[in-house]
């Protein structure tokens, strides 16, 4: 098995993925994410634990209760993982376009 | 800041949209996939094979800068002059498996257009894997000019 955690594997899961959707509003004890979902409290612990594991979640204890909140900077990991890709795409077709401009008659 | 070129890669789907405008004639934006000299120059490859029909299919192969050839290859199922082409792509040494490629050319007016990507992969795995790559390539490019750096350190020493 592959306990290594990174951003992406985190996201992989729809239930996880649902779970962010829910956090990026407000801060909710893992009860109440609970009651959003059919699956199992322990299911959703498991979900919670590695959310928290890859940093997409921190808790916060607030008097008796654990409030999960959304980490956007983690997800901002994701964003530049894509950026290369993208920019490698944006070099080729900067380029396209130079070589087409030459080729138009007009120009 | 927005950017000329966009890529739409949702977390846990298996699929790629790359979209770009290009400050070009609808016409000339799909000459420039479907001429091997020209595509030769913008992609950086050499094109072995490139018949642009319906059931025709294309080779390319790309050699890297450290001199390691890649082949490429495709069929083309759809070609529609100025407007369309779906294709398979496949890199022949990668582990990426076969992909499904939409590619649609727009005019936005005479003189620009627009060209969308649509990628389709047969797992999240192997889109994620292809996304990583220049990624990964970035990270390898900078540890090779730092153990060049430090080879040359070593016989300074």
């Amino acid at each position: 098995m592959n306990l290594r955690r990174d951003v992406f594997q985190a996201i992989a899961d729809p239930t996880r993925r649902s779970i962010l959707l829910l956090l990026a509003s407000q801060a909710m004890t893992a009860g109440a994410i609970a009651a959003n979902f059919d699956s199992a409290r322990p299911t959703i612990s498991k979900h919670l634990q590695i959310l928290t594991e890859c940093e997409l979640l921190q808790q916060e204890q607030t008097g008796r209760e654990i409030y999960y909140h959304f980490n956007p900077e983690k997800m901002k990991a994701v964003a530049d993982f894509i950026e290369p890709f993208r920019q490698m795409w944006d070099e080729r077709f900067n380029k396209l376009e130079a070589i087409m401009k030459k080729q138009s008659p007009k120009k | 800041m927005e950017y000329k070129t966009k890529v739409q890669a949702e977390a846990g789907k298996q699929d790629i949209t790359i979209t770009r405008e290009f400050e070009l004639p609808v016409d000339l934006l799909f000459r420039a996939y479907t001429e091997a000299d020209i595509l030769e120059q913008w992609m950086g490859t050499s094109v072995l094979k490139l018949e642009n029909k319906r059931h025709g299919s294309y080779q390319f192969i790309t050699t890297d800068p450290k001199g390691n050839k890649h082949g490429f290859n495709g069929t083309i199922h759809e070609f529609a002059p100025g407007s369309r082409i779906t294709r398979t792509f496949e890199m022949e040494n990668g582990s990426f498996g076969v992909q499904l490629e939409f590619l649609e050319f727009e005019p936005l007016g005479e003189e620009r257009s627009k060209l969308s990507i649509h990628s389709i992969f047969r797992s999240v795995e192997q889109r994620d894997g292809l996304l990583k790559l220049p990624f990964a390539y970035g990270i390898n490019m900078a540890h090779d000019r730092l153990q060049e750096i430090a080879v040359k350190l070593n016989h300074q020493a």
